[in-house]
């Protein structure tokens, strides 16, 4: 049995709006074990992202606790134990490719050697070895969001929290990042917790699928997803992942009526 | 680039402007010229005819509106004819008004930033300085001015930085705003970012803030180095006309030497234009080197 690193018991949090609270997540109990891969998935508002950012310590919760491999989210932000990827990129665009994956280490405080070499093995690691010296404006939107994943995982974090990653890019250029990845997934063997509102995204990724609805942001559902490590684009084609697929949106439609 | 399109995009579109300008110059000193050469005439008692009066109207002494070429032969006769270390030499009270506008910008930038970073970091600085930061834009510089020069004197304070004092106090305006703005302008996923990293505030400062800010900062420093210049130009009115361009503008006008203030006037022009320019290239050079696509 995997240890839990993230482990949300009843988690709630308003927010004090100029239009009254916003009961934006109630009673969210969550276990992701190490090396699981999760997704969050549901329509706007459905706090899955403010979920996200409380386990990054972005946002505070106003009742409940969440503990990371034993520690507070503030005590795991500082000791760096997650690399967190925003729905844009978010390079900065006076810095090159190498020296915004340098970013998060030149604020730890790393020597230049191991700067150099992490930056070297990250770079390679989302294949873009060679783009080292160009500008964030000289890449392409999917290329850009390889590179801010190459510098969450230059801290190597135990995990990686993933908000929407890959939202603002198109289908094809999603579908080869989707297999990219899953492949630096295996390779790696971090825990991710991934957002998304693509439910085939969520079914081709995870080896568990949150479905969560709004007003109050609550889990609705939790599905086990293990299509088994290899997959190729495929597999979203058969049987098994459509079968998942369905009760993904079976979920999805429960926990929330569209006519509101 | 070619030099077909630096003589199209260019050459041609200012030459053309340069020559309207001239040519509306001239017919502007004829017709304002025109009426002293015909007092002249009826008080001598004789009538003139125009073909008499235009060769006049360019060569008066004191005219109106001195026609181009009288400006540039004085341009010229003050420059390049007379020894630079001369008091008659435009260049000399060009270099001391250059000088005290030099330094005032480079106080008003210190001052601008410094301030930036104060109310970007401190809120109480926020709502305590900013009211006053914009009032002290209010006062009329020619108001303020004589005050600086007759303090700064009265406690032994005399020649460049008085008038340096002037010049830094126009320009650490637009400095202190577009900074503060600049030092604001990351987004707060870049905010959030640095928080991800439990990075300091001094890290995010130096590392996200102040790089942000440097375009905001080439901008406003265009601004504040004009009319730093205009600050040098005014401090040297109430210093007694001793020396710089402000100086010769004003002796220019207790003596109706109208070519001599035309004269300083362009040459101001033409300091500013260069100054402006400078502050441009230095600034397109720093943005091309921290990676703004090239327009």
């Amino acid at each position: 049995m995997p240890e839990t690193v993230i482990s949300a018991q009843n988690l709630d949090l308003t927010f004090e709006t100029n239009d009254g609270p916003v009961h934006a997540l109630k009673d969210i109990t969550l276990d992701i074990a190490e090396g699981e891969f999760v997704s969050l998935i549901g329509p706007s508002g459905c706090g899955k992202t403010t979920l996200l950012r409380v386990i990054a310590d972005l946002e505070q919760p106003t009742g409940g606790t969440v503990s990371i491999n034993g520690m507070t989210p503030e005590q795991a932000r500082l000791a760096r134990a997650y690399g967190y990827v925003f729905q844009q990129a978010a390079l900065l665009p006076w810095r090159t490719i190498e020296d915004n994956v340098a970013l998060p280490l030149e604020v730890m405080g790393l020597d230049s050697a191991t700067r150099q070499s992490r930056i070297k093995s990250n770079l390679e690691l989302v294949n873009l070895a060679g783009f080292e010296k160009k500008f964030p404006w000289q890449l392409s939107g999917g290329m850009q969001q390889r590179a801010s994943i190459a510098r969450a995982l230059a801290v190597e974090p135990d995990m990686l929290l993933m908000d929407e990653p890959f939202g603002a890019l198109d289908e094809i250029v999603r579908d080869h990042l989707n297999e990219q990845l899953l492949k630096l997934w295996a390779k790696t063997k971090k825990t991710v917790v991934f957002v998304t509102h693509s439910i085939p995204e969520a079914v081709f990724l995870s080896t568990k699928i949150v479905v969560m609805s709004p007003r109050p942001g609550r889990i609705h559902e939790i599905i086990d997803c293990d299509l088994g490590a290899d997959r190729p684009l495929d597999i979203r084609e058969t049987p098994e992942f459509l079968k998942i697929a369905h009760q993904v949106r079976e979920g999805l439609k429960a926990g929330h009526s569209y006519d509101e | 680039m070619n030099g077909e399109t630096f003589l199209k995009d260019k050459v041609l579109p200012i030459g053309t402007m340069v020559l309207a300008i001239i040519a509306i110059w001239y017919l502007a000193a004829v017709f304002l010229n025109a009426p002293f050469e015909r007092d002249q005439a009826e008080r001598a008692g004789t009538t003139i005819s125009f073909s008499e009066i235009l060769p006049r109207t360019m060569a008066q002494e004191r005219p109106v509106l001195p026609a181009p070429h009288q400006v540039f032969t004085e341009l010229w006769d003050t420059t390049v004819g007379k020894s630079i270390t001369s008091k008659r030499s435009l260049v000399y009270h060009s270099w001391i008004t250059l000088s005290s506008t030099l330094l005032g910008f480079l106080m008003g930038t210190v001052l601008g930033v410094a301030l930036a970073v104060g109310i970007v970091h401190f809120q109480t600085l926020d709502r305590s300085l900013m009211p006053w930061i914009i009032t002290s834009q209010t006062i009329p510089i020619l108001a303020i001015a004589p005050m600086i020069i007759v303090v700064l004197n009265a406690v032994g304070i005399s020649g460049l930085l008085p008038k340096a004092t002037i010049s830094m106090y126009l320009s650490f305006f637009p400095i202190a705003v577009g900074m503060t703005k600049g030092l604001r302008s990351p987004e707060v996923m870049h905010l959030d970012l640095m928080r991800t990293y439990s990075a300091s505030a001094s890290q995010t400062f130096w590392k996200l803030r102040l790089p942000a800010a440097v375009p905001f900062l080439v901008t406003s420093m265009k601004v504040a180095i004009s009319i730093a210049l205009v600050g040098a130009i005014v401090g040297e009115l109430p210093t007694g006309a001793v020396a710089g361009l402000g100086a010769r503008l004003l002796a220019g006008s207790y003596y109706g030497q109208t070519v001599q203030i035309w004269s300083a006037l362009l040459m101001a022009a033409a300091l500013a234009g260069i100054l402006v320019s400078l502050v441009d290239v230095i600034g397109s050079r720093v943005n091309r080197r921290m990676g703004v696509k090239p327009a």
